[in-house]
């Protein structure tokens, strides 16, 4: 019974058959479909924002690897999301380079202002925090993304307008 | 010195093809394809002592050879541009800037190696890189230097760009192949070694970016012009990332076994604010700290093992006087903690429990004995890991704790930090503040 319902749910989610048709593509690329089970998370991810119990079950079935095996996956990585988040993340990289050009300040900034740690939303919604390993930009440290943008050599001077240009 | 990795990069359409061309590129593979067979590339590339640029530093033409010797088909190429060792952002260059050098490289590696599929591996950290590697890929495709008939040679390779999704241990190549498989990112046993059975239990080469963009300059030169560059052990260029305290960090292309004083005087400006040198970490946070008497340490694989540390990613990490060893290693230690995949107990209990004694450490919490139970868990951590990152986790403290072991217990003694006046954020220090 139980499965029935959730898989009603699930095949809510892609109406319109996006995901099953963008998964049908991907899984030409590789020589084994199991493979195309990051690829799908991915694209399940950007369209619905985050990997809920739904999402999971719905990328299961398209891709044949059980619902078990697609958590195992999902919560191995850190970047896929298993909750849904706040309008825009920032990804705040703390990691040694990024500290010692005072990243701690930010992240301790970030706290006061809008309430938020590591992996918590604001309560308005509008901003949830990600602490991360190394994003590559060390020479420019301290640096963070939001969303898809990077900004870097970020200091107390300027994080409140990079903050504010995110509504 | 000539670059050649980063030729032409002031050009800022450098990532496109027809300045890519314009610039001497894809000549090589013209080569290659036309007036070399399979085995010479593989020789050139052997006798041109080419050393892998990811890390471990092994020879990229023996790796291809024994991948060419094993006869199962097909064989797979990937690349590895997971670029995780925190301090590392090198590949970065290469993929924004030049990424057709990185292809044209893995296009001659598959016709060496006759493979018809490859791979990058991407880090999810990246997200702009995506689109400018589809967009070179996509380049290459029209202009006949990837797909099916490559160069009208009847030789077939295919490309395309496997995200992942922020795991450190990704960039371990067994870990990396089951990524790519759609599994969890746990490490293989060893052997059987990738050469032999990698992808889908398939020879594959894994190399990094840096190492596939060395490769095009080697076959439209000669392996002899190519080991005139660096030292005989370690031949080429190397790109450095330096970050950290110096006027002037960034990406450097220097010969390999150039000194660290060099790189950091000359290259770097310097220290920033007029502080004074602290310590390097030389290679990427995995690799042991050096400390200012080892300035003069040549940046090359055999020079920086007879310091007691690594080449690593040529990731170079400086540090001022302001900095707190402590404080750097409890991050650093939270760092291996979060990214252990958990499959071995010493590497995923150990790390965490060498970061909590460090954070009581860093509290002024710590007593003496805490000192000795670090070193105890670090030493039960060492030598009995299943892959290399809880050992490098180890490694690290250990050396830290042995070179900076004045600072370790001037916390445990007097509950507070030796160098960080609080006042002083680091980081956040103008000129002005300081005089
Ligand atoms: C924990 C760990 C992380 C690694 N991360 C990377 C990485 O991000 N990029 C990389 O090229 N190699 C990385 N390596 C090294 C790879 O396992 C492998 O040796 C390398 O990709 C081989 O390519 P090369 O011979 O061209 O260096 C890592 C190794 C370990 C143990
Ligand atoms: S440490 Fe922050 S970007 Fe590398």
């Amino acid at each position: 019974m139980e499965t029935s319902t959730s898989q009603s749910t699930a095949d809510a989610l892609d109406k319109g058959g996006i995901l099953k048709n963008k998964i049908k593509v991907l899984k030409k690329m590789y020589p084994h479909t199991r493979s195309v089970l990051l690829p799908a998370l991915h694209a399940a991810q950007q369209l619905y924002g985050w990997l809920s119990e739904d999402a999971i079950e719905q990328v299961s079935r398209l891709t044949g690897v059980t619902t078990a095996d697609v958590k195992g996956v999902v919560t191995f990585y850190s970047l896929f999301k298993t909750k849904p988040l706040g309008r825009h993340v920032i990804y705040l990289c703390t990691n040694v380079a990024c500290l010692i050009m005072g990243a701690d300040t930010l992240e301790e900034y970030l706290g006061k202002t809008y309430g938020i740690s590591h992996g918590e939303t604001s309560a308005d919604g509008r901003f949830s925090l990600v602490i991360m390993e190394c994003i590559g930009a060390c020479d420019k440290a301290p640096a963070m993304l939001v969303n898809d943008d990077c900004h870097f050599n970020i200091s107390m001077d300027n994080i409140q307008q990079i903050m504010e240009s995110y509504r | 010195m000539k670059n050649i990795i980063l030729k032409n990069i002031e050009n800022p359409n450098s990532h496109r093809i027809e300045e890519y061309i314009k610039a001497g590129g894809y000549f090589a593979l013209e080569h290659a394809v036309n007036e070399m067979t399979p085995r010479d590339i593989i020789d050139d590339i052997k006798k041109s002592g080419l050393r892998g640029r990811g890390g471990a530093g092994f020879s990229t033409g023996m790796k291809w050879q024994f991948a060419s010797l094993d006869p199962k088909f097909p064989k797979y190429i990937v690349c590895n541009a997971d670029e995780g060792e925190p301090g590392t952002f090198k590949d970065r260059v290469i993929l924004e800037k030049n990424p057709h050098q990185l292809i044209e490289g893995m296009v001659i590696t598959a016709y060496a190696l006759q493979s018809v599929r490859g791979y990058i591996y991407l880090r999810a950290e990246y997200p702009h890189v995506e689109k400018i590697l589809n967009d070179a890929i996509q380049e290459a495709y029209a202009k006949g230097f990837l797909g099916n008939d490559i160069m009208s040679r009847h030789f077939r390779f295919n490309l395309s760009v496997h995200r992942g999704a922020g795991a450190y241990i990704c960039g371990e190549e067994t870990a990396l192949i089951n990524s790519l498989e759609g599994r969890r990112g746990d490490p293989r046993v060893k052997p059987p070694f990738p050469v032999n059975s990698g992808a889908w239990s398939k020879p594959t080469i894994v190399n990094n970016v840096e190492t596939y963009a060395n490769i095009p300059y080697i076959v439209e030169t000669s392996p002899k012009a190519y080991s005139f560059l660096g030292t005989r052990d370690a031949p080429g260029t190397k790109l450095f990332c330096v970050s950290g305290a110096v006027k002037n960090p960034g990406v450097f292309e220097l010969q390999l076994g150039t000194p660290l004083r060099e790189i950091i005087y000359d290259h770097c400006g310097g220290i920033r604010n007029g502080r004074a040198l602290k310590g390097i970490i030389p290679g990427g946070l995995s690799t042991s700290i050096l400390t200012p008497d080892m300035i003069d340490c040549p940046m090359d694989f055999a020079n920086l093992a007879r310091h007691g540390s690594m080449l690593g990613s040529g990731a170079v990490i400086v540090l001022d006087d302001t900095m707190c060893i402590v404080k750097i290693y409890e991050r650093a230690m939270r760092f291996f903690e979060h990214e252990s995949c958990g499959k071995c107990t010493p590497c995923r209990e150990g790390t965490g429990w060498m970061r909590t004694i460090l954070r009581r450490i860093e509290d002024g919490m710590a007593d003496m004995e805490d000192l000795a139970t670090l070193e105890d868990v670090a030493h039960n951590v060492a030598g009995k890991t299943f892959c290399p990152l809880g050992e490098g986790a180890a490694q690290v403290l250990l050396s830290a704790m042995k070179r900076y072991r004045g600072e370790f217990e001037y916390h445990v003694k007097y509950k507070k930090c030796e160098v960080t006046d609080p006042s002083l954020r680091w980081g956040h220090m103008s000129m002005d503040e300081l005089d």
